[in-house]
Formats: structure tokens, C-alpha cells, sequence
């Protein structure tokens, strides 16, 4: 079906490939398209439409149209007109029921007429109410494109770049090629895309060409982002030149999208591209030079045209289509003509998106009969057939009268001229709403082959002329883009402390927390928990947020910050510190202690360093105190030594005096352990004696192996928690959430509003005028069942509350939580909790269950 | 939104970049009313315009500054530090 070779095809007849078309074996020369290839094996069908199942077949053969959409290699919906040749490769045919030749679905085009107007969906198919998922099962089985296989699922990489550029030139025809040579003259920095392949191997002097690659969109700033495949770059540049181009138009008339029926891209790509005939006879109708010039090479192909149809030169009455699976004749002026080949076009429509999309308005142009840009923003040019530029032509009639067949005006959607009258006769009167109606442009070509045949329609039928109806919005992206592209490649980004393959060695099963890897446990949490009871634990608390302030305004500073005070603490001192938002949120809590009178070390929660250093710059920026703000997280390793044993630890890795009188209870000193010179803090989180030990953090392992060989044991995440709650130690962001503020949360003693202005102070007082909705109780379980967190409060009922945290305590024999609860709620009262859909009784309990009076940390 | 943010040390850059609370706040003073609080921290102007907003360069060099930004076309009039 070859003709014989012909200069400047693109095919390599020395290389032959071969991949499988539905199980058949098919061969191509290196070159070709995967849909050139099934051209040249006879194959005229190419896929059956989206909602009558009709026969398809290459159109534009230039990856606009929905003609040529397959499965190939598991990736459904590509084009196969413009996908190369690969070896092997796996084409499937889709949305068939049965073959391409035989469509059971078909019947739809011939019953379903009547039946299936446009937006029948929403109107017959709607009772009984039940019954739509039915339907909509149904409906999405026989209607629409590819299916995703999943197990198909290819693991392509997709990555995004970001570029610059000096001069970004879009489009590679002639004017966009002469551009690029233009720039790069005047200096480097100049990128050519274009969407087809056209370009490649081709150099041109100081321009860097991107081929197969399509800008998708036109953003503010002049981003273009552009999909070359596997990667999007996104490009800034300082100038666009937008050389688009134009794209041929079809035209309307009955049976307008039988195979056989090409636009002239078509027919010059299938012969002068890949050296096929197109067809044995074939008929022309065009309204314009360039599509009236197909002739001579229809000729030089030895196809023999039996009817030329210069449009410029006369007008038709009438024009139709027939043929079953192909064309058979066309009926120009009633007049019949055997044909298996008609070559139409209604003209070139400038390709204006991209402009459109970046805010140049665009406006109808009667003399050519297309839209034309007529006005572009600062940094963007335009050139070429895209600004209207040479198009001579003549405006074919909207559509042609002829037959009974259905004249399609948008074959994506398979929206027919009827559906045109209907949508008006429904007072769909503006191009927008009927637009979005009959889903005409809103198919794969995006409009690329119906948007200027819709609004030729549509003023044909209304009586209102085309720049009165204008346009619809032009919006990203210009063409097809795979999901993965824009999802790019799968990171998932980790911290990992300087004691994380510790962690791994003692076998600490690693959990997410936040954007850190922290152990749960080391394998037994309840073991764990005993440690630190009993004698001495060791956990890593590297995570934690560490912020040095320091300046002749910290103080100050920070009492501004916080509720409570820090002017009067003592060097060498800790305080416990909540954040408030003005809005009474609680943002963050952690401890503050003061290394000298200017220099204060303020931990935050583990996921809220960021957001604290933030905080804190912004509020100085707004303040001007002389003070200085150092984020020191990942500087420093972090460790918490606790249990009664822990003293005895630390005494015998140090000189320093660790007693109770030399280190009490929230003292901060610099000391050195096992030689590494640390910040210790007395403080305890899990309620037993314990030291927060911060350090260098390359001194991380050394220092845990000490401590670990002097007897503490290492305790995960969990078991941390089963202590903390034994404390009813809160959690911000566990036990707290956007509602949650400092006289809910049980913590009215922090704030000291004797004090001068502080961030929040407006919030809080009045939570303490109007009284608050909920408090934040701790509670036991009597009969030891153990709610989820999250667990539902009950009263009389009805919803009432919920449970933030809940874990049995080995040592207290008792399930403990705390709970969201109406302020009403004393100490011992009862309430409900929802239990594995049970209520069960629940205690307040508003004291720490353990150690309430807090001896052991002072011990 | 994908324009270009000029920050004050690093130059034009893509807003995606920064952070930001948002247009300039006159904090209460004193003991405000509940209106004045709740208009604090609830109501915005949402100008149609140029307003003048608080940025942080968060990928960057961790900077808050001023902007003055034409909330309709993303236009950048101008970036100062505070103070």
C-alpha cells in the first residue's frame, strides 16, 4: 500500500518495526505513527464515537481530533495519529463492545436518536430516583473514552523542571522558526517548542528546540509550563512569542464524520509523510488555497480526483455523505459522486488559546470569518497565522442542508446540528450556556475543531452575528495532559533524627509523626512504660523545635508572646509556655528556659517548629524589638532521660552536681555528659524524675550509647504517651484543635493578665467574661473498656463531646483519656462514651491520675 | 496565582515561594470590645486594588516583608522591609 520512495518522507523503509494491534501483528517502518502504520495496512475505522458508537477514522491527523483515540501499552486515550511506531508496542482498540467493525453499541446511532437527545441524561433517565446508579453504571460503561487498567499501571516517572529563558518562541511553523532565528541573533537564551515532531534533528543556529513537547497554558508572570512527555518544564521567560498557528476547520453536513472524510492535514501527512495513498478517488471541497492545493499531491499520489469544489469560487445548496463503514459517494447540489476519499476544510481558525488564556481579547474578524487576537498583554507577541496573518478565505456556509443523516458539529461529543435547535428552542441563548449544554468544545479536541463551526452555527440559527456571540473562555491546558504529569514524581520527603539507625538497631518500629520517622516502641511498649516507672528510660526527643532568642529586648519580647510571664524568671530557670493566637487558638506549647539575662532556649512540639519561628519573626517584624531569632532544630539532638534511676545515670557520666539541690526541678544547666557538653533541662514530660538533654547533634549516638550501657532503657512514642496521659499531660494538636483555647484546655493559671498586652490576651479574656462551651477533662473507665480516640461523648443521648486520647494504664489498672465535655461536668461526675457502638460509663477525673501533687518530679 | 514576588533580598521569584497573612492589620489597642476583636480577627477590607500586605519567604531566606500588590492583575508595586 506503500507508494514508491519520494524525497522527504519521513519513513525509514531499512527499519522495519512491528507492535500488535488487538492481536494482530502489524508492521511499520521506523518513522511512522502508529496510526500511518494501520493506515498503510488498510485499516480505515480507527475507533467508534462517544455516544453512538459510529465508525471513526483519521481526520486531522495532526493529534487534535478524537478519531484516533487507543490503548497503547496500558495508557488509554492516546492519539495514535501523531503516537510513534515502538517495537512491540500493545494497541488496543476502546469503547467497543465486540470490534471495531462490529459495534454492538452501534445501536444506539441507529434507535437511540429519538431517545438520546442532548442532556438525556439528566432528564429520562432520572426515575425512580434509585434507580441512577443503575443508570449511571450503565451509561458510563457505553459512553466515554479508555479505561484505566490498574494493573496495567505502567511506573513512568514524571518530573517537573523549572526553566528560564530569554526569548520562549511556541510553535515551530515557519514564522515561529524565523523568530527563533531572529532572537537568537540578538544573544543565547532562546527555546523553540513545538507540539509535533517535526523539528526533530533539525538545528537551528543558537535556538533551543523542544520537539513533541506542547505548551499547555499561558499563566500570569509568563509561566508556560510545557509537557514534553515524561518531564513539564515550567518556563519563565522574559519575552513569548506565540506562533501557534491556525488549524483547519471542518465542515458541517450530513454524515460529515464518516471515515474517508479527511481535512487536507490529513490527506498531505498520510503522502507526504509516510508515502501512502489515501484513497483511489477522492473529492476536494475547500475554502481556501491551502486546502485546495491537496489536489496535486492527491495527484502525485495516483489518487484520482473526480471533483474539485473551490468554495471561494461558488457556494453549494446542498452537501451530504453515505457510506456505512466508509464513504461511498458524496451528494454535491444532489448530484451523486462515487468517492471513497473527501478531502474538506472550511478554512483556518487562528490558534489563539494560549493569548486568549494570558488576557488578550479576541474579537471576530467578518472579512476572513474567524477570530483574531486584537490585543496583547505587556511581554507577549504574537506572529504568524495566529494574528489572522494570510488568511485569504472564503466563509463557508454554517452548515449544509442535505439528507436525513446526522451532521455532527462537535465529533468529540458527538453534539449533532439538532442538538443545536434543541438547545435553543430551550433558551439556551448565550454561546456560554449552550456551551455547556450540549458539552459542544468540551470534548478531547478542546474545542480545536468546533469552536469556531459552533458559533457559525449557532449564528446561523439565531439571526445574531458571530462577533456579537463571541467566544467562549479559553482555559488550560491547550491539549490532553497525563494526570501523572501534573501529580509529578512520587516524593515523600522524611526526617530522620541523628539517632534514626539507632532506633533501627534496637529494633524500634518506625512510625510516621508529622514529617519525622519516630520509633513507636521497641517492641514492648508495656515494658517500656515499666522502665520508666521503675528505674530509668531514655527516649529521643530530637524532633522537638529549638529556637534560641536572644538580645536586650527577649524578654520583653517573649512576655509579649506568651500568657504567662518571663521577665521575672530567673537565669538558670524553666517555664512552661503556651501560644495563643489573637484569636484564643492554642498554637503551640513547650518550655523556655533562661541561659542568661539576654538569652533565652525555647522548645516548641515536635510538628510546630516551623510554624513558632514564623510566628515569632513575623510578630518581630511587626514589633521591632532588638532581638535575634535562630531556629537551632536540626543543630541539635534532644534526649529525655526519666525514671527514678535517672539521677544516677547522669551522676555517673558527669562531674557536674546533679543532685536534687544542685540540678532541681525545672533548673537549666550547660554541663558536660560523657565528655559532650549539653543544655540539661529537669523538666518531665512523662511524669517521673527526668532530664532533657540537648547537644550537638553529631554527638547524638555517642551520647545514647553511654546512656543506654549505663542502664536506661530506650522507650518509643507510645509508651511516651501511656505516661503523659497518666499525667493528663495534654498534647497540642492531639487533645487541643482550632477551637481550643487556654480557659478550655484547663490551663487558666498560665495566663496572667495582670501582666501588660500579650498576643491573644483580647481571646482569652473574653473566653473568661462569656464563659467557655466545652472543657477539656481527664476521665477513667470503671469497667476498663478502651475508647478510640476520637470516640463519641454521650448525654441523655445525644452528642455531647469527644474523647482526644485514651490507653490503659498497666500501673494504675485503669483505662485513662481525656475528653472534650460541657462545662458543667465536676469532678466524679458520669458521662457517656461510645464504645465500639456501646455507651459506656465514663468518670471525671480532673487531678493527674498519677502523682497528682508532682513529688516524683521534684524527687 | 503564579506571578513573580520581588523579595527584598533575593530578588523576583515565584510567589509559590512565599507565605502570607495577608493585607496590613491595625492591631487593637488596650482592652478591645468584642466588635473591635472579632473585626481583628474575622473581617478583611478584600480590597479591588492595591493593598498592603504582609510576605514571608518561606523557601527563601526567611524573611517578612511589606508588599504593595494590585489585588486584580497581581501587579507588585513595591517591597520594603519593615521598619
Amino acid at each position: 500500500m506503500r507508494l514508491p520512495p519520494q524525497p522527504g518522507e519521513a519513513i525509514d523503509r531499512a527499519e522495519e518495526v512491528v507492535f500488535v494491534f488487538n492481536e494482530t501483528r502489524v508492521s511499520a517502518f521506523r518513522g511512522d505513527t502508529i496510526g500511518s502504520a494501520l493506515y498503510a495496512a488498510g485499516r480505515r475505522v480507527f475507533s467508534r464515537s462517544f455516544k453512538y458508537h459510529r465508525p471513526r477514522g483519521l481526520l486531522c491527523c495532526t493529534g487534535h481530533c478524537p478519531n484516533c483515540l487507543m490503548t497503547v501499552d496500558g495508557v488509554p486515550n492516546v492519539r495514535v495519529c501523531t503516537e510513534p511506531v515502538r517495537q512491540g508496542a500493545i494497541v488496543k482498540s476502546q469503547n467497543v463492545l465486540g470490534s471495531l467493525e462490529f459495534d454492538a453499541l452501534a445501536i444506539t446511532d441507529r434507535i437511540g436518536g429519538p431517545f438520546t437527545p442532548v442532556g438525556f441524561y439528566y432528564r429520562t433517565m432520572i426515575r425512580p430516583r434509585r434507580a441512577w446508579p443503575l443508570y449511571e453504571k450503565f451509561l458510563r460503561n457505553v459512553a466515554g473514552l479508555g479505561r484505566i487498567d490498574p494493573e496495567a499501571a505502567t511506573h513512568r516517572r514524571y518530573d517537573v523542571e523549572h526553566r528560564r529563558a530569554r526569548v520562549l518562541v511556541i510553535g515551530g511553523g515557519r514564522s515561529g522558526r524565523e523568530a527563533a532565528l531572529t532572537a537568537a541573533a540578538g544573544g543565547p537564551g532562546v527555546v523553540l517548542v513545538d507540539e509535533t515532531s517535526r523539528l526533530a534533528g533539525e538545528k537551528l543556529e543558537g535556538v533551543e528546540v523542544l520537539t513533541s513537547a506542547r505548551a499547555i497554558g499561558l499563566y500570569e508572570g509568563g509561566l508556560v509550563p510545557v509537557d514534553a512527555g515524561g518531564v513539564l518544564y515550567r518556563f519563565r521567560a522574559e519575552r513569548i512569542v506565540i506562533a501557534t498557528g491556525s488549524v483547519e476547520q471542518p465542515l458541517l453536513f450530513p454524515g460529515n464524520d464518516l471515515p474517508g472524510i479527511v481535512l487536507p492535514s490529513a490527506a498531505r501527512r498520510l503522502i507526504r509523510d509516510w508515502s501512502i495513498r489515501p484513497g483511489r478517488r477522492a473529492v476536494v471541497i475547500a475554502t481556501d488555497g491551502r486546502g485546495l492545493d491537496v489536489v496535486a499531491d492527491l495527484e502525485s499520489a495516483g489518487t484520482e480526483v473526480v471533483r474539485v469544489v473551490d468554495l471561494r469560487e461558488r457556494d453549494l445548496s446542498s452537501l451530504e455523505a453515505e457510506g456505512r463503514k466508509g464513504l461511498r459517494r458524496v451528494r454535491v447540489d444532489g448530484e451523486a459522486v462515487d468517492c471513497d476519499l473527501a478531502v474538506v476544510s472550511g478554512g483556518r481558525q487562528p490558534a489563539y488559546s494560549l493569548l486568549a488564556q494570558i488576557g488578550a481579547r479576541v474579537e471576530y474578524d467578518a472579512g476572513r470569518g474567524v477570530f483574531v487576537p486584537t490585543s496583547l498583554p505587556a511581554g507577549v507577541e504574537a506572529i504568524g497565522s495566529v494574528t489572522g496573518a494570510g488568511l485569504a478565505q472564503r466563509v463557508p456556509k454554517p452548515a449544509y442542508a442535505g439528507g436525513k443523516g446526522k451532521c455532527f458539529v462537535c465529533v468529540c461529543e458527538d453534539v449533532t446540528g439538532k442538538d443545536f435547535d434543541r438547545a435553543i428552542r430551550e433558551g439556551f441563548d448565550s454561546i456560554e450556556l449552550a456551551k455547556r449544554y450540549t458539552t459542544v468544545t468540551m470534548g478531547p479536541c478542546q474545542g480545536k475543531l468546533c469552536h469556531l463551526p459552533s458559533i457559525r452555527l449557532y449564528a446561523q440559527k439565531t439571526g445574531v452575528d458571530e462577533a456579537a456571540i463571541g467566544t467562549t473562555t479559553a482555559r488550560p491546558p491547550w491539549g490532553p495532559v497525563e494526570m501523572g504529569l501534573l501529580a509529578g514524581r512520587h516524593l515523600e520527603p522524611v526526617k530522620r533524627t541523628s539517632l534514626h539507625f539507632r532506633h533501627e538497631e534496637a529494633g524500634g518500629q518506625m512510625m510516621w509523626a508529622g514529617a519525622w520517622k519516630r520509633p513507636h516502641s521497641y517492641g514492648d511498649a508495656a515494658a517500656e512504660v515499666r522502665a520508666v516507672h521503675e528505674s530509668v528510660g531514655v527516649i529521643d526527643v530530637s524532633t522537638l523545635g529549638k529556637l534560641i532568642v536572644e538580645g536586650p529586648d527577649a524578654a520583653t519580647f517573649l512576655e509579649r508572646l506568651y500568657p504567662n510571664r518571663f521577665a521575672d524568671l530567673r537565669v538558670g530557670r524553666i517555664r512552661y509556655g503556651v501560644l495563643t493566637t489573637d484569636g484564643g487558638r492554642i498554637m503551640d506549647d513547650g518550655t523556655i528556659a533562661r541561659l542568661s539575662d539576654e538569652r533565652f532556649y525555647v522548645t516548641t512540639t515536635s510538628s510546630g517548629s516551623e510554624a513558632v519561628n514564623e510566628w515569632f519573626e513575623w510578630w518581630n517584624a511587626i514589633w521591632r524589638y532588638d532581638v535575634e531569632i535562630v531556629n537551632v532544630t536540626g543543630a541539635l539532638a534532644a534526649v529525655n532521660v526519666a525514671g527514678p534511676q535517672a539521677r544516677d545515670v547522669l551522676a555517673r557520666l558527669t562531674d557536674a552536681d546533679v543532685s536534687n539541690a544542685g540540678l532541681s526541678y525545672l533548673d537549666a544547666r550547660e554541663l558536660a555528659v560523657a565528655g559532650v557538653p549539653c543544655l540539661a533541662l529537669r523538666i518531665g514530660f512523662v511524669g517521673e524524675l527526668g532530664y532533657e538533654l540537648h547537644f550537638a547533634s553529631p554527638a547524638a549516638e555517642h551520647l545514647w550509647d553511654r546512656l543506654v550501657a549505663g542502664g536506661a532503657r530506650p522507650f518509643g512514642l507510645e509508651p511516651q504517651r501511656v505516661l503523659r496521659l497518666e499525667k493528663q499531660h495534654v498534647i497540642v494538636g492531639q487533645d487541643t484543635d482550632s477551637e481550643s483555647n487556654l480557659i478550655s484546655a484547663g490551663m487558666p493559671w498560665i495566663v496572667k493578665l495582670e501582666k501588660d498586652d500579650f498576643v491573644g490576651r483580647g481571646a482569652v479574656e473574653l473566653a473568661r467574661e462569656r464563659g467557655i462551651r466545652e472543657q477539656l477533662v481527664g476521665f477513667t473507665m470503671p469497667d476498663n473498656a478502651l475508647p478510640a480516640e476520637g470516640a463519641q461523648v454521650v448525654v441523655a443521648g445525644r452528642p455531647a463531646g469527644r474523647v482526644t486520647s485514651a490507653r490503659l494504664s498497666e500501673r494504675l489498672g485503669r483505662v485513662v483519656g481525656l475528653a472534650w465535655v460541657s462545662p458543667e461536668h465536676g469532678e466524679g461526675d458520669e458521662f457517656q462514651v461510645r464504645v465500639d457502638g456501646i455507651e459506656r460509663t465514663a468518670k471525671v477525673a480532673l487531678a493527674p491520675f498519677y502523682d497528682p501533687s508532682g513529688e516524683k518530679l521534684r524527687s | 496565582m503564579s506571578f513573580l514576588l520581588p523579595c527584598p533580598h533575593c530578588g523576583p521569584r515565584d510567589v509559590n515561594e512565599f507565605a502570607t497573612t495577608g493585607e496590613v492589620l491595625v492591631r487593637p489597642k488596650g482592652k478591645p470590645s468584642i466588635t473591635e476583636l472579632t473585626d481583628y480577627i474575622y473581617f478583611r477590607r478584600n480590597v479591588a486594588g492595591v493593598q498592603r500586605e504582609w510576605w514571608y519567604h518561606r523557601q527563601g531566606c526567611g524573611t517578612w516583608f511589606l508588599a504593595e500588590r494590585d489585588t486584580r492583575t497581581n501587579e507588585v508595586l513595591k517591597v520594603e522591609l519593615p521598619g
